[in-house]
Protein backbone atom coordinates (compact mmCIF):
# COMPACT_ATOMS: atom_id res chain seq x y z
CA UNK A 1 0.00 0.00 0.00
CA UNK A 2 1.47 3.19 -1.42
CA UNK A 3 0.90 6.36 0.98
CA UNK A 4 -1.94 8.38 -0.30
CA UNK A 5 -0.52 11.63 -2.31
CA UNK A 6 -2.77 14.06 -1.18
CA UNK A 7 -1.94 13.93 2.76
CA UNK A 8 0.25 14.97 5.04
CA UNK A 9 3.15 13.14 7.13
CA UNK A 10 5.47 13.29 9.95
CA UNK A 11 8.60 11.86 10.81
CA UNK A 12 6.77 9.76 13.85
CA UNK A 13 4.36 8.39 11.09
CA UNK A 14 1.03 10.34 11.54
CA UNK A 15 -0.86 11.40 8.82
CA UNK A 16 -2.93 14.14 8.68
CA UNK A 17 -5.47 14.67 5.98
CA UNK A 18 -7.57 18.18 5.98
CA UNK A 19 -11.08 18.08 5.85
CA UNK A 20 -13.56 20.57 4.07
CA UNK A 21 -14.09 22.22 7.23
CA UNK A 22 -10.71 23.21 7.95
CA UNK A 23 -9.70 20.93 10.81
CA UNK A 24 -7.81 17.90 9.71
CA UNK A 25 -7.97 14.35 10.67
CA UNK A 26 -4.86 12.03 11.75
CA UNK A 27 -3.91 8.32 12.06
CA UNK A 28 -0.68 6.44 11.94
CA UNK A 29 0.41 4.93 8.34
CA UNK A 30 0.97 2.17 7.07
CA UNK A 31 4.66 1.79 7.72
CA UNK A 32 3.79 2.48 11.56
CA UNK A 33 0.92 -0.48 11.26
CA UNK A 34 2.89 -2.87 9.76
CA UNK A 35 5.50 -2.53 12.48
CA UNK A 36 2.90 -2.50 15.75
CA UNK A 37 0.96 -5.56 14.13
CA UNK A 38 -2.43 -6.30 15.09
CA UNK A 39 -4.11 -3.75 16.83
CA UNK A 40 -5.84 -4.28 20.40
CA UNK A 41 -6.75 -0.78 21.20
CA UNK A 42 -6.65 3.05 21.07
CA UNK A 43 -6.55 5.48 23.76
CA UNK A 44 -8.29 8.86 22.28
CA UNK A 45 -7.98 12.20 23.53
CA UNK A 46 -10.85 14.56 25.06
CA UNK A 47 -12.24 16.79 22.94
CA UNK A 48 -11.38 20.39 23.61
CA UNK A 49 -7.65 19.89 24.78
CA UNK A 50 -5.77 22.13 23.22
CA UNK A 51 -2.31 20.42 22.16
CA UNK A 52 0.82 21.75 21.18
CA UNK A 53 2.44 20.27 17.63
CA UNK A 54 4.60 17.05 18.91
CA UNK A 55 2.66 16.33 21.79
CA UNK A 56 1.33 13.17 23.23
CA UNK A 57 -2.32 13.03 21.78
CA UNK A 58 -3.04 9.17 21.60
CA UNK A 59 -1.77 5.69 22.76
CA UNK A 60 -2.53 2.96 20.35
CA UNK A 61 -1.64 -0.77 21.74
CA UNK A 62 -0.98 -3.96 19.66
CA UNK A 63 -0.07 -7.44 20.90
CA UNK A 64 3.51 -6.53 21.48
CA UNK A 65 3.75 -3.26 21.76
CA UNK A 66 2.00 0.67 23.00
CA UNK A 67 3.35 3.78 21.07
CA UNK A 68 2.17 7.40 21.50
CA UNK A 69 0.55 9.27 19.05
CA UNK A 70 1.71 12.52 18.40
CA UNK A 71 -0.14 15.91 17.39
CA UNK A 72 0.93 17.29 13.77
CA UNK A 73 0.19 20.34 14.69
CA UNK A 74 -0.73 22.87 17.49
CA UNK A 75 -4.13 23.19 17.91
CA UNK A 76 -7.79 21.73 19.55
CA UNK A 77 -9.13 18.61 19.57
CA UNK A 78 -12.41 18.35 17.64
CA UNK A 79 -13.50 14.93 17.64
CA UNK A 80 -12.23 11.35 18.86
CA UNK A 81 -13.28 8.24 16.34
CA UNK A 82 -15.29 6.13 18.98
CA UNK A 83 -15.25 3.76 16.35
CA UNK A 84 -12.22 2.14 17.12
CA UNK A 85 -12.76 1.77 20.33
CA UNK A 86 -14.99 -1.87 19.60
CA UNK A 87 -12.74 -2.10 16.57
CA UNK A 88 -9.50 -1.07 16.79
CA UNK A 89 -7.93 -3.43 14.15
CA UNK A 90 -9.96 -0.84 11.27
CA UNK A 91 -5.72 0.51 11.60
CA UNK A 92 -4.48 -2.44 10.17
CA UNK A 93 -7.52 -3.56 7.58
CA UNK A 94 -6.60 0.16 6.09
CA UNK A 95 -5.10 3.02 8.35
CA UNK A 96 -5.49 5.81 6.00
CA UNK A 97 -9.31 5.40 6.33
CA UNK A 98 -8.60 4.87 10.27
CA UNK A 99 -8.71 8.01 11.19
CA UNK A 100 -8.18 8.68 15.35
CA UNK A 101 -9.35 12.09 15.95
CA UNK A 102 -9.67 15.24 14.46
CA UNK A 103 -7.82 18.69 15.31
CA UNK A 104 -8.65 22.28 14.34
CA UNK A 105 -4.96 23.68 13.72
CA UNK A 106 -3.98 27.06 15.06
CA UNK A 107 -2.17 27.84 11.39
CA UNK A 108 -2.70 26.11 8.31
CA UNK A 109 0.18 27.07 7.22
CA UNK A 110 1.41 24.21 10.05
CA UNK A 111 -0.42 22.01 8.01
CA UNK A 112 0.90 22.86 4.87
CA UNK A 113 4.53 22.52 6.26
CA UNK A 114 4.22 18.92 6.75
CA UNK A 115 6.12 16.63 4.93
CA UNK A 116 4.38 15.05 0.90
CA UNK A 117 4.24 11.35 0.38
CA UNK A 118 7.59 11.30 -1.09
CA UNK A 119 9.50 12.96 1.61
CA UNK A 120 7.83 10.33 4.37
CA UNK A 121 8.62 7.17 1.87
CA UNK A 122 12.31 8.30 1.88
CA UNK A 123 12.25 8.27 5.70
CA UNK A 124 10.89 4.73 5.81
CA UNK A 125 13.25 3.88 3.42
CA UNK A 126 16.13 5.13 5.64
CA UNK A 127 14.60 3.30 8.27
CA UNK A 128 14.58 0.13 6.76
CA UNK A 129 18.28 -0.26 6.72
CA UNK B 1 13.73 -23.78 34.86
CA UNK B 2 17.37 -23.39 36.73
CA UNK B 3 19.38 -20.70 37.66
CA UNK B 4 22.43 -20.30 35.75
CA UNK B 5 25.16 -17.64 37.36
CA UNK B 6 27.98 -16.38 35.59
CA UNK B 7 31.55 -17.60 36.28
CA UNK B 8 34.59 -15.41 36.92
CA UNK B 9 35.28 -16.15 33.33
CA UNK B 10 32.18 -15.19 31.36
CA UNK B 11 32.47 -12.26 33.95
CA UNK B 12 35.99 -11.19 32.49
CA UNK B 13 34.78 -12.08 28.89
CA UNK B 14 31.71 -9.98 29.18
CA UNK B 15 34.16 -6.95 30.68
CA UNK B 16 37.00 -7.90 28.32
CA UNK B 17 34.37 -7.26 24.98
CA UNK B 18 32.91 -3.44 26.09
CA UNK B 19 36.56 -2.57 27.31
CA UNK B 20 35.76 -2.46 31.26
CA UNK B 21 38.57 -3.41 33.66
CA UNK B 22 35.72 -4.17 36.40
CA UNK B 23 32.60 -3.80 37.05
CA UNK B 24 32.48 -0.40 39.37
CA UNK B 25 33.49 1.09 36.46
CA UNK B 26 29.86 0.27 34.90
CA UNK B 27 28.92 2.60 37.42
CA UNK B 28 31.49 5.72 36.86
CA UNK B 29 28.16 7.88 35.96
CA UNK B 30 27.29 7.72 40.09
CA UNK B 31 29.08 10.26 41.45
CA UNK B 32 31.56 9.57 44.38
CA UNK B 33 30.06 11.57 46.86
CA UNK B 34 26.23 9.30 46.24
CA UNK B 35 28.17 6.05 46.70
CA UNK B 36 28.44 4.44 50.58
CA UNK B 37 31.84 2.53 50.55
CA UNK B 38 31.92 -0.71 52.99
CA UNK B 39 28.65 -1.45 54.64
CA UNK B 40 30.09 -1.31 57.77
CA UNK B 41 27.08 -2.28 59.33
CA UNK B 42 26.68 -5.86 57.88
CA UNK B 43 28.41 -8.43 59.74
CA UNK B 44 30.95 -11.36 58.15
CA UNK B 45 28.90 -13.86 56.54
CA UNK B 46 27.33 -17.37 58.91
CA UNK B 47 27.31 -21.02 58.02
CA UNK B 48 24.23 -23.12 57.72
CA UNK B 49 24.71 -24.17 61.33
CA UNK B 50 24.99 -20.72 62.79
CA UNK B 51 22.19 -19.10 60.92
CA UNK B 52 20.01 -22.05 62.36
CA UNK B 53 21.00 -21.63 65.46
CA UNK B 54 20.61 -18.07 65.45
CA UNK B 55 16.96 -18.42 64.25
CA UNK B 56 16.14 -20.58 66.82
CA UNK B 57 16.86 -17.86 69.43
CA UNK B 58 15.17 -15.44 67.51
CA UNK B 59 11.78 -17.82 67.61
CA UNK B 60 12.32 -18.04 71.19
CA UNK B 61 11.81 -14.72 72.02
CA UNK B 62 8.66 -14.46 69.93
CA UNK B 63 7.00 -16.77 73.07
CA UNK B 64 3.52 -16.76 71.36
CA UNK B 65 1.51 -14.86 73.51
CA UNK B 66 -2.56 -14.59 73.27
CA UNK B 67 -2.85 -12.54 70.56
CA UNK B 68 -5.61 -9.60 70.54
CA UNK B 69 -3.61 -7.45 68.09
CA UNK B 70 -5.22 -7.09 64.35
CA UNK B 71 -4.44 -3.06 62.76
CA UNK B 72 -3.78 -4.44 59.55
CA UNK B 73 -2.68 -7.96 60.18
CA UNK B 74 -4.93 -10.58 61.27
CA UNK B 75 -4.99 -14.22 62.85
CA UNK B 76 -6.92 -16.75 61.69
CA UNK B 77 -7.23 -20.33 61.63
CA UNK B 78 -5.30 -21.36 58.24
CA UNK B 79 -6.17 -25.07 56.92
CA UNK B 80 -2.96 -27.13 57.62
CA UNK B 81 -3.46 -28.27 53.78
CA UNK B 82 -3.34 -24.55 52.27
CA UNK B 83 0.21 -24.46 52.85
CA UNK B 84 0.64 -28.25 52.38
CA UNK B 85 -0.13 -27.61 49.12
CA UNK B 86 1.31 -24.50 48.51
CA UNK B 87 4.71 -25.49 49.05
CA UNK B 88 4.26 -27.91 46.37
CA UNK B 89 7.55 -27.26 44.04
CA UNK B 90 5.46 -26.81 41.11
CA UNK B 91 3.97 -23.36 43.29
CA UNK B 92 7.22 -22.73 45.24
CA UNK B 93 8.21 -19.07 43.34
CA UNK B 94 6.94 -15.65 44.35
CA UNK B 95 7.30 -15.08 40.68
CA UNK B 96 5.08 -15.59 37.91
CA UNK B 97 7.37 -17.63 35.20
CA UNK B 98 9.66 -15.93 32.99
CA UNK B 99 7.85 -18.11 29.98
CA UNK B 100 4.83 -17.69 31.80
CA UNK B 101 2.85 -19.86 29.13
CA UNK B 102 5.15 -22.94 29.44
CA UNK B 103 3.65 -23.02 33.39
CA UNK B 104 -0.15 -23.39 32.41
CA UNK B 105 -0.80 -24.45 35.84
CA UNK B 106 0.50 -21.86 38.09
CA UNK B 107 -1.29 -19.01 35.44
CA UNK B 108 -4.67 -21.33 35.97
CA UNK B 109 -3.58 -20.53 39.74
CA UNK B 110 -3.44 -16.93 39.30
CA UNK B 111 -6.55 -17.08 36.87
CA UNK B 112 -8.88 -18.68 39.58
CA UNK B 113 -6.90 -16.28 41.90
CA UNK B 114 -8.40 -13.40 39.96
CA UNK B 115 -11.96 -14.62 39.48
CA UNK B 116 -12.35 -15.05 43.28
CA UNK B 117 -11.36 -11.87 43.80
CA UNK B 118 -13.28 -9.67 40.95
CA UNK B 119 -16.10 -11.85 42.93
CA UNK B 120 -15.51 -10.91 46.38
CA UNK B 121 -15.26 -7.23 45.92
CA UNK B 122 -17.95 -7.25 43.04
CA UNK B 123 -15.66 -5.83 40.18
CA UNK B 124 -14.88 -6.57 36.37
CA UNK B 125 -11.34 -7.60 36.50
CA UNK B 126 -8.67 -8.33 39.51
CA UNK B 127 -4.82 -7.76 38.42
CA UNK B 128 -2.84 -11.36 39.76
CA UNK B 129 -1.65 -9.54 42.99
CA UNK B 130 0.50 -6.22 44.01
CA UNK B 131 3.09 -6.50 47.28
CA UNK B 132 0.90 -5.62 49.83
CA UNK B 133 -1.97 -3.50 51.24
CA UNK B 134 -0.50 -0.53 51.91
CA UNK B 135 1.65 -0.05 48.55
CA UNK B 136 -1.48 -1.17 46.75
CA UNK B 137 -2.98 1.87 47.74
CA UNK B 138 -0.36 3.74 46.32
CA UNK B 139 -1.09 2.15 43.48
CA UNK B 140 -4.72 2.98 43.60
CA UNK B 141 -4.29 6.53 43.59
CA UNK B 142 -1.54 6.46 40.71
CA UNK B 143 -3.98 4.63 38.62
CA UNK B 144 -6.84 7.15 39.72
CA UNK B 145 -4.88 10.17 39.01
CA UNK B 146 -3.75 8.85 35.79
CA UNK B 147 -7.33 8.08 34.93
CA UNK B 148 -8.60 11.24 35.83
CA UNK B 149 -6.24 13.52 34.08
CA UNK B 150 -7.18 17.02 35.38
CA UNK B 151 -6.36 16.79 39.17
CA UNK B 152 -3.66 15.37 41.29
CA UNK B 153 -5.68 15.60 44.71
CA UNK B 154 -6.84 12.91 46.41
CA UNK B 155 -8.88 12.57 49.82
CA UNK B 156 -7.89 10.49 52.37
CA UNK B 157 -9.05 9.75 55.77
CA UNK B 158 -7.46 9.89 58.90
CA UNK B 159 -9.49 6.48 59.25
CA UNK B 160 -7.22 4.69 57.15
CA UNK B 161 -4.51 3.16 58.60
CA UNK B 162 -1.52 5.32 59.94
CA UNK B 163 0.95 3.05 57.77
CA UNK B 164 -0.74 2.93 55.06
CA UNK B 165 -1.00 6.40 54.91
CA UNK B 166 2.61 6.97 55.58
CA UNK B 167 3.43 4.43 52.61
CA UNK B 168 0.87 5.88 49.88
CA UNK B 169 2.40 9.18 51.19
CA UNK B 170 6.23 8.33 50.67
CA UNK B 171 5.13 6.70 47.15
CA UNK B 172 3.03 9.33 45.76
CA UNK B 173 4.16 13.10 47.28
CA UNK B 174 7.15 12.91 44.66
CA UNK B 175 4.52 12.91 41.89
CA UNK B 176 3.07 16.22 42.28
CA UNK B 177 0.26 13.88 44.09
CA UNK B 178 -1.43 16.02 46.95
CA UNK B 179 -3.08 13.84 49.45
CA UNK B 180 -5.46 15.88 51.31
CA UNK B 181 -6.27 14.46 55.22
CA UNK B 182 -10.26 13.98 55.86
CA UNK B 183 -11.00 14.38 59.72
CA UNK B 184 -13.19 11.73 61.34
CA UNK B 185 -16.06 12.65 63.67
CA UNK B 186 -15.03 12.25 67.54
CA UNK B 187 -18.29 11.03 68.32
CA UNK B 188 -18.68 8.39 65.84
CA UNK B 189 -14.68 7.47 64.79
CA UNK B 190 -16.38 7.77 60.95
CA UNK B 191 -16.23 10.14 58.41
CA UNK B 192 -19.06 12.20 57.81
CA UNK B 193 -20.11 12.36 54.32
CA UNK B 194 -20.16 16.02 54.13
CA UNK B 195 -16.68 16.75 55.81
CA UNK B 196 -15.68 16.12 51.86
CA UNK B 197 -17.79 19.16 50.58
CA UNK B 198 -15.32 22.07 51.70
CA UNK B 199 -12.65 19.56 49.83
CA UNK B 200 -14.89 19.28 46.49
CA UNK B 201 -15.92 23.36 46.71
CA UNK B 202 -11.90 23.68 46.66
CA UNK B 203 -11.92 22.15 42.82
CA UNK B 204 -12.10 19.13 41.02
CA UNK B 205 -10.35 15.89 42.58
CA UNK B 206 -9.34 13.14 41.55
CA UNK B 207 -10.41 10.50 44.06
CA UNK B 208 -11.32 9.43 47.36
CA UNK B 209 -10.34 6.91 49.40
CA UNK B 210 -12.94 4.68 51.26
CA UNK B 211 -12.04 2.30 54.09
CA UNK B 212 -14.20 -0.57 55.27
CA UNK B 213 -14.02 -1.36 57.76
CA UNK B 214 -11.92 1.53 58.75
CA UNK B 215 -9.01 1.53 60.90
CA UNK B 216 -10.50 1.65 64.39
CA UNK B 217 -12.31 -1.44 62.60
CA UNK B 218 -15.92 0.27 62.61
CA UNK B 219 -18.24 1.00 59.41
CA UNK B 220 -18.22 4.03 57.60
CA UNK B 221 -21.26 4.81 55.41
CA UNK B 222 -19.98 3.59 52.11
CA UNK B 223 -22.67 4.14 50.26
CA UNK B 224 -23.46 7.87 50.52
CA UNK B 225 -19.51 8.61 50.44
CA UNK B 226 -19.52 6.78 46.98
CA UNK B 227 -22.33 8.61 45.56
CA UNK B 228 -20.67 11.99 47.28
CA UNK B 229 -17.66 11.27 45.03
CA UNK B 230 -19.44 10.06 41.94
CA UNK B 231 -20.99 13.31 41.96
CA UNK B 232 -18.23 15.30 42.07
CA UNK B 233 -16.65 13.43 39.35
CA UNK B 234 -13.84 11.99 41.46
CA UNK B 235 -13.07 7.54 41.49
CA UNK B 236 -13.93 5.86 44.60
CA UNK B 237 -11.37 3.72 45.93
CA UNK B 238 -12.77 1.09 48.18
CA UNK B 239 -9.89 0.23 50.65
CA UNK B 240 -11.17 -3.22 52.28
CA UNK B 241 -10.90 -6.05 54.20
CA UNK B 242 -11.09 -8.94 51.85
CA UNK B 243 -12.43 -11.54 54.90
CA UNK B 244 -15.31 -8.59 55.62
CA UNK B 245 -16.55 -8.44 52.35
CA UNK B 246 -17.78 -12.27 53.09
CA UNK B 247 -20.52 -10.62 55.23
CA UNK B 248 -20.75 -6.95 54.04
CA UNK B 249 -22.11 -5.61 50.48
CA UNK B 250 -19.14 -5.55 48.07
CA UNK B 251 -17.45 -2.71 46.76
CA UNK B 252 -19.11 -3.34 43.38
CA UNK B 253 -22.34 -1.83 44.65
CA UNK B 254 -21.74 0.67 46.82
CA UNK B 255 -24.30 3.57 46.53
CA UNK B 256 -25.55 3.71 42.90
CA UNK B 257 -22.74 2.94 40.47
CA UNK B 258 -20.54 0.99 43.12
CA UNK B 259 -16.93 1.90 43.61
CA UNK B 260 -14.38 2.32 40.98
CA UNK B 261 -11.43 0.28 42.18
CA UNK B 262 -10.81 -1.86 45.30
CA UNK B 263 -8.01 -2.81 47.05
CA UNK B 264 -6.69 -4.10 50.36
CA UNK B 265 -4.03 -6.44 52.08
CA UNK B 266 -5.06 -10.02 51.24
CA UNK B 267 -3.25 -11.34 54.45
CA UNK B 268 -6.44 -12.25 55.78
CA UNK B 269 -7.21 -14.99 53.29
CA UNK B 270 -4.59 -17.53 54.11
CA UNK B 271 -1.25 -15.95 55.20
CA UNK B 272 0.29 -16.62 58.55
CA UNK B 273 1.15 -13.35 60.76
CA UNK B 274 4.78 -14.23 60.31
CA UNK B 275 6.29 -11.00 61.91
CA UNK B 276 4.89 -8.91 59.34
CA UNK B 277 5.25 -10.74 55.95
CA UNK B 278 5.43 -11.57 52.86
CA UNK B 279 1.83 -10.46 52.98
CA UNK B 280 -0.02 -9.61 49.37
CA UNK B 281 -1.81 -6.75 48.13
CA UNK B 282 -4.67 -7.27 46.08
CA UNK B 283 -6.77 -4.91 43.63
CA UNK B 284 -9.95 -5.03 41.26
CA UNK B 285 -11.43 -2.50 38.85
CA UNK B 286 -14.33 -1.82 36.82
CA UNK B 287 -13.85 -2.99 32.89
CA UNK B 288 -13.52 1.09 32.50
CA UNK B 289 -10.25 1.20 33.92
CA UNK B 290 -8.16 -2.39 33.13
CA UNK B 291 -6.28 -0.39 30.69
CA UNK B 292 -4.71 1.57 34.05
CA UNK B 293 -4.55 -1.22 36.32
CA UNK B 294 -0.92 -2.05 37.31
CA UNK B 295 0.41 -5.57 37.59
CA UNK B 296 0.18 -8.60 35.62
CA UNK B 297 -3.51 -10.16 34.24
CA UNK B 298 -3.61 -13.55 33.53
CA UNK B 299 -6.58 -14.11 30.77
CA UNK B 300 -8.00 -17.70 29.60
CA UNK B 301 -8.10 -18.39 26.01
CA UNK B 302 -7.61 -21.10 23.28
CA UNK B 303 -4.98 -22.17 21.52
CA UNK B 304 -4.71 -22.83 17.64
CA UNK B 305 -6.62 -26.78 18.02
CA UNK B 306 -9.40 -24.88 19.88
CA UNK B 307 -8.74 -25.97 23.70
CA UNK B 308 -8.57 -23.88 26.28
CA UNK B 309 -5.13 -22.29 27.67
CA UNK B 310 -4.77 -19.48 29.95
CA UNK B 311 -1.81 -16.78 29.25
CA UNK B 312 -0.87 -13.48 30.01
CA UNK B 313 -2.73 -10.56 28.86
CA UNK B 314 -2.81 -6.54 28.37
CA UNK B 315 0.86 -6.69 28.76
CA UNK B 316 1.28 -3.60 26.83
CA UNK B 317 0.47 -1.25 29.84
CA UNK B 318 3.34 -2.91 31.56
CA UNK B 319 7.24 -1.91 32.02
CA UNK B 320 8.83 -4.45 29.55
CA UNK B 321 6.44 -3.13 26.54
CA UNK B 322 5.39 0.67 27.85
CA UNK B 323 8.85 1.37 29.38
CA UNK B 324 8.79 4.84 31.24
CA UNK B 325 5.07 5.19 30.46
CA UNK B 326 4.18 1.69 32.08
CA UNK B 327 1.34 1.67 34.46
CA UNK B 328 3.80 0.49 37.17
CA UNK B 329 7.07 -0.68 38.38
CA UNK B 330 5.44 -3.65 39.36
CA UNK B 331 6.93 -6.48 37.59
CA UNK B 332 6.30 -9.54 40.03
CA UNK B 333 3.92 -10.28 42.25
CA UNK B 334 3.42 -12.05 45.10
CA UNK B 335 2.63 -15.56 43.87
CA UNK B 336 3.37 -18.01 46.42
CA UNK B 337 1.05 -16.02 48.77
CA UNK B 338 -1.59 -15.80 46.30
CA UNK B 339 -1.28 -19.40 45.19
CA UNK B 340 -2.14 -20.00 49.80
CA UNK B 341 -5.20 -17.92 48.99
CA UNK B 342 -6.77 -19.51 46.36
CA UNK B 343 -6.34 -23.07 47.89
CA UNK B 344 -7.27 -21.33 51.42
CA UNK B 345 -10.54 -19.69 49.62
CA UNK B 346 -11.26 -22.78 47.94
CA UNK B 347 -11.21 -24.85 50.60
CA UNK B 348 -13.16 -22.68 53.11
CA UNK B 349 -15.65 -21.83 50.33
CA UNK B 350 -17.46 -18.74 50.45
CA UNK B 351 -19.47 -20.39 53.54
CA UNK B 352 -16.61 -20.33 55.17
CA UNK B 353 -15.58 -17.50 54.49
CA UNK B 354 -18.51 -16.33 55.96
CA UNK B 355 -18.71 -18.15 59.49
CA UNK B 356 -14.88 -16.85 59.75
CA UNK B 357 -16.09 -13.47 59.18
CA UNK B 358 -19.36 -14.09 61.57
CA UNK B 359 -17.38 -15.66 64.31
CA UNK B 360 -14.26 -12.85 64.24
CA UNK B 361 -17.33 -10.49 64.27
CA UNK B 362 -18.77 -11.99 67.32
CA UNK B 363 -15.64 -12.80 69.34
CA UNK B 364 -15.10 -9.13 69.12
CA UNK B 365 -18.23 -8.12 69.92
CA UNK B 366 -18.05 -10.20 73.27
CA UNK B 367 -14.26 -9.09 74.00
CA UNK B 368 -15.83 -5.73 73.84
CA UNK B 369 -18.76 -6.17 76.02
CA UNK B 370 -17.10 -8.08 78.66
CA UNK B 371 -13.68 -5.60 78.55
CA UNK B 372 -16.40 -2.84 79.00
CA UNK B 373 -17.25 -4.42 82.47
CA UNK B 374 -13.68 -3.50 84.01
CA UNK B 375 -14.02 -0.43 85.75
CA UNK B 376 -12.52 2.87 83.93
CA UNK B 377 -12.56 0.62 80.68
CA UNK B 378 -14.90 2.49 78.24
CA UNK B 379 -15.68 1.22 74.40
CA UNK B 380 -15.14 4.41 71.95
CA UNK B 381 -17.41 4.96 69.09
CA UNK B 382 -20.69 3.00 69.54
CA UNK B 383 -20.67 2.35 65.83
CA UNK B 384 -21.32 -1.00 63.85
CA UNK B 385 -17.68 -2.54 63.41
CA UNK B 386 -16.11 -5.95 61.89
CA UNK B 387 -13.66 -7.42 64.15
CA UNK B 388 -12.04 -4.99 65.95
CA UNK B 389 -13.12 -1.94 68.40
CA UNK B 390 -11.30 0.71 70.43
CA UNK B 391 -11.14 0.55 74.07
CA UNK B 392 -10.60 4.03 75.98
CA UNK B 393 -8.46 3.29 79.25
CA UNK B 394 -8.10 4.76 82.70
CA UNK B 395 -4.36 5.03 82.19
CA UNK B 396 -1.14 4.79 80.43
CA UNK B 397 -2.30 2.50 77.31
CA UNK B 398 2.20 1.70 77.00
CA UNK B 399 1.94 0.69 80.71
CA UNK B 400 -1.61 -1.36 80.93
CA UNK B 401 -0.19 -3.21 76.96
CA UNK B 402 3.21 -3.77 78.59
CA UNK B 403 1.79 -4.88 81.69
CA UNK B 404 -0.51 -7.59 79.97
CA UNK B 405 2.36 -8.62 77.70
CA UNK B 406 4.09 -9.67 80.80
CA UNK B 407 0.54 -11.83 81.60
CA UNK B 408 1.36 -13.50 77.91
CA UNK B 409 -1.03 -11.56 76.33
CA UNK B 410 -0.56 -9.13 72.83
CA UNK B 411 -3.63 -7.12 74.55
CA UNK B 412 -4.26 -4.14 71.46
CA UNK B 413 -2.46 -1.82 69.25
CA UNK B 414 -1.51 1.22 70.93
CA UNK B 415 -3.47 4.02 69.12
CA UNK B 416 -1.77 7.09 71.43
CA UNK B 417 0.90 7.69 69.05
CA UNK B 418 -1.14 7.93 65.86
CA UNK B 419 -4.12 9.49 67.53
CA UNK B 420 -3.09 11.36 70.54
CA UNK B 421 -6.79 12.95 70.34
CA UNK B 422 -8.19 9.61 71.51
CA UNK B 423 -5.92 9.52 74.82
CA UNK B 424 -4.99 6.56 76.17
CA UNK B 425 -6.70 4.57 73.32
CA UNK B 426 -5.85 0.71 72.13
CA UNK B 427 -7.40 -1.36 68.86
CA UNK B 428 -8.41 -4.49 70.23
CA UNK B 429 -9.31 -7.57 67.84
CA UNK B 430 -10.64 -11.17 68.40
CA UNK B 431 -10.75 -13.50 65.28
CA UNK B 432 -12.51 -16.80 65.18
CA UNK B 433 -9.28 -17.97 66.65
CA UNK B 434 -10.55 -17.00 69.99
CA UNK B 435 -12.11 -19.12 72.55
CA UNK B 436 -14.54 -17.88 75.34
CA UNK B 437 -11.72 -18.50 77.98
CA UNK B 438 -8.79 -16.27 75.87
CA UNK B 439 -11.38 -13.71 76.31
CA UNK B 440 -12.13 -14.25 80.15
CA UNK B 441 -8.18 -14.25 80.35
CA UNK B 442 -7.88 -10.61 77.90
CA UNK B 443 -10.37 -9.38 80.70
CA UNK B 444 -8.54 -10.81 83.85
CA UNK B 445 -5.14 -9.78 82.66
CA UNK B 446 -6.56 -6.00 81.94
CA UNK B 447 -7.97 -5.80 85.32
CA UNK B 448 -4.81 -6.85 86.54
CA UNK B 449 -3.14 -4.13 84.77
CA UNK B 450 -5.32 -1.73 85.96
CA UNK B 451 -5.66 -2.52 89.52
Amino acid sequence: MSNPSNLKYTASHEWARTEADGTISIGITQHAQELLGDMVFVETPAVGRKVKAKEEVAVVESVKAAADVYAPVSGEVTAVNSELDSAPEAINADPYAAWMFRMKPDNAADVAALMDAAAYQAIVDSEAH
Amino acid sequence: MPFIPHTEQDIAAMLASIGATNIDELFDEIPAALKSSKLTAIGDGLNEMQVARLMHERAALDNQPLNFIGAGAYEHHIPAAVWEIATRGEYYTAYTPYQAEASQGTLQTLYEYQTMIASLTGMDASNASLYDGASGLAEAILMAVRSHKSSRRVLLPSTVSPLYRSVAQSIVKLQGIELEEIHFCAETGNIVPESLDSHFARGDVAAVIIPQPNFFGALEDVDALTDKTHAHGALAIALVNPLSLALLKAPGQWGNKGADIAVGDGQPLGAPLSSGGPYFGFMSCKQALVRQMPGRIIGRTVDLDGKPGFTLTLQAREQHIRRAKATSNICSNQGLMVAATTIHMALLGSDGLRRAAAASHANTQALAVQAGGVQGVKRLFGTPHFHEVVLHLPESSARVLDSMAGQGISGGFDLQPHYPQLGNAILVCATETKTGEDIQRFVAALRHALH
